[in-house]
């Protein structure tokens, strides 16, 4: 167990699949209400990372915390706490949007008043009687992120919510979380690799590649990082000698 | 807030129920196709009489007797009607039904190229002396055929009218082949919905992401699978009772045995068939291999359990294996219920075999089962 002020606490943890080593002995730590960046190319070990978090991969090594609890244990617990969206998730076709998310609230025993207020704070009433293959992709990524609002998650966990999407459907996402960042005491670890979703949302960006952790911290500590950089693009490319997008 | 409507089991039945019935594909090859494979199988098997051969004939004249005349053709020249080459007779009978028979004169290459493409069933060598008959031996439609064309040659065509009074046709219901095809189409479609429905259902959402995202909540494994088994079984007992109505005001099929045994062996087959669906889908991703492994588990069950021809025609030493097969169990005992009058008694073995299969089937599934 960890009383400590952090709600997630992960240490030196570790995750291979068959020959890949996807993440090599990460540490990390995030403030309650605090809202933290993955950022990183494809393969950089940010979904598996998020995942160990989420309780759906368990790590090779090491230990994860959310507040204080670690998922081997507390299962339960930490359903109640968390709330998420995948990478690509499909919601079943032929249902509603309604029916999709009074689907997901019963399973956290909530009823149709609360359904109502998030479709409310998703901004997507006018939805709600939409089959999910009829919606647009950002809709359906504001239904996912409704989904995972619907419990009031001490923690929000989203994996590239905005992958994909138009400028005006990623900014509409990006209102819906700055609005919970006033309104609520959640944390938020977001994954993406667009920098400016970082630098818009977040209080604290932390770079991954292969597996590990290259540098974190606030935006001007961290284009401080390896002598005063202008962006994190140009921080990226001399950090890795890659670009964030590829 | 303890209203069911909120609750989960409630919620995750109806979603499950509404994907269901909201596609209309399902609709039709779950409640349309089964009927009308039915009405075809039925119509083109029951109905009476309606012998139809094609025979083709061929002029064999030795060269030093080019002006005498075969024997059969002589004869159908006379008495068949002939429209261009060839010649066509009905040869009545109120107890066998008419048989009609169209002769197709041609020359040899020709007839054999007939045969091949089975056009028609015999190759008749006409001659002035009589008739040779080529055909296959094995083939129950060409020795019908030699049959009756020879009885014709040497006969003529009152030889088939005649001796009625030995003749008695079986009017007892549950002898038709209808009525072995209904309970066997009902065994089927338990099979197909279940297999199609449940498995490639938990494959597509497995792929989708969408099962990793549910367990992500504080929802209930158990529940998930029940409520899928649960939706899917009331649009199986729906089916099947759609089914049996057409079969019952169309055809008159009957079930002269117990209603509650086959209540229950409704049941015990659709418990079966969810447990071997859960088995074929507790691991795979790819809705590709998902395909290929039902199909693999389905076909040869649609095959050899006997749904439209019965097992028997198989060679002996596959009967015991054919005979454990669940979907030969489900179609048989079906058919004992429907048409031999069978009782709970007669069928309570094969319920508990297929309960049994179900539920190991079910306990191996959810052991090696991976929701991500």
């Amino acid at each position: 167990m960890s009383d400590s002020e952090y709600i997630v606490e992960v240490r030196k943890v570790k995750k291979s699949f068959k020959e890949v080593q996807a993440v090599k002995g990460v540490s990390l730590n995030i403030k309650p209400g605090e809202f933290l960046a993955l950022l990183g190319p494809n393969g950089a070990g940010k979904t598996t990372l998020v995942e160990m978090i989420e309780g759906i991969q368990y790590p090779d090594e090491g230990e994860i915390f959310i507040a204080g609890k670690q998922w081997k244990h507390h299962q339960h617990e930490l359903h109640q706490m968390i709330g998420l969206s995948l990478q690509e998730t499909r919601f079943m076709d032929k249902l509603t949007a309604w029916e999709t998310m009074r689907l997901f609230a019963s399973f956290y025993k909530l009823n149709s008043h609360r359904v109502d207020e998030v479709f409310k704070l998703i901004a997507l009433e006018d939805k709600k009687k939409a089959y999910v293959d009829n919606l647009s992709g950002g809709q359906r990524q504001r239904l996912a992120l409704g989904v995972a609002l619907l419990n009031q998650p001490k923690i929000l966990l989203l994996d590239e919510p905005t992958t994909g999407l138009d400028p005006n459907a990623r900014r509409e996402i990006w209102n819906i979380l700055l609005d919970l960042k006033k309104k609520q005491n959640t944390s938020l670890v977001l994954t993406s690799h667009y920098m400016e979703e970082a630098e818009y949302l977040c209080d604290r960006i932390v770079i991954m590649d292969q597996g590990n952790i290259l540098g974190e911290g606030t935006l001007p500590e961290i284009l401080a990082l390896s002598g005063g950089h202008r962006s994190l693009d140009e921080l990226f490319i001399s950090l890795t000698g890659r670009h964030l997008y590829e | 807030m303890n209203k069911i409507t909120n609750h989960q089991l409630y919620r995750l039945i109806a979603a499950h129920f509404m994907e269901i019935i909201r596609e209309p594909s399902v609709i039709f090859w779950g409640v349309v196709f089964p009927i009308l494979m039915a009405w075809g199988l039925g119509i083109a098997f029951t109905q009476k009489g309606g012998v139809q051969a094609k025979l083709a004939i061929v002029k064999e004249i030795k060269a030093t007797d080019q002006n005498q005349q075969t024997k059969l053709i002589t004869y159908l020249s006379t008495n068949a009607v002939k429209k261009d080459s060839s010649y066509s007779i009905v040869l009545k009978n109120n107890k066998l039904g008419d048989a009609t028979l169209t002769f197709i004169e041609t020359s040899w290459s020709k007839a054999l190229t007939l045969l091949k493409k089975g056009k028609v069933s015999v190759i008749i060598e006409d001659q002035s002396t009589g008739s040779k008959y080529h055909f296959d031996p094995a083939n129950a439609e060409a020795k019908a055929a030699y049959q009756l064309a020879s009885d014709l040659a040497a006969a003529g065509a009152l030889a088939y009218a005649s001796n009625q009074s030995d003749i008695k046709p079986l009017t007892i219901s549950g002898t038709r082949y209808v009525d072995f095809l209904i309970p066997g189409l009902l065994g089927m479609g338990i099979m197909m919905a279940c297999s199609w429905g449940i498995s490639y259902t938990i494959i597509e959402r497995r792929s989708k992401k969408l099962l990793r995202r549910m367990v992500a909540t504080p929802m209930k494994k158990s529940n998930f699978l029940f409520a899928l088994i649960t939706a899917r079984f009331s649009m199986n007992l729906a089916e099947a009772v759609l089914l049996f109505l057409f079969g019952w005001l169309y055809f008159g099929v009957n079930v002269q045995g117990s209603w509650p045994a086959l209540i229950v062996l409704f049941i015990a087959g659709n418990i079966a068939f969810s447990g071997i669906s859960i088995l074929i889908s507790s691991r795979t991703s790819n809705p590709e291999v998902g395909n290929g492994l039902i199909n693999a588990i389905v076909t040869p069950m649609m095959v050899v359990s006997g749904v439209f021809f019965s097992y028997h025609n198989f060679p002996d030493w596959t009967l015991p294996v054919i005979q454990y097969l669940p979907l030969t169990m489900i179609a048989d005992s079906f058919r004992s219920v429907f048409n031999e009058g069978a009782g709970f008694l007669d069928v309570w073995r094969e319920a508990l075999v297929l309960t049994t299969i179900g539920t190991v089937s079910f306990i191996i599934g959810l052991k090696v089962f991976k929701w991500y």
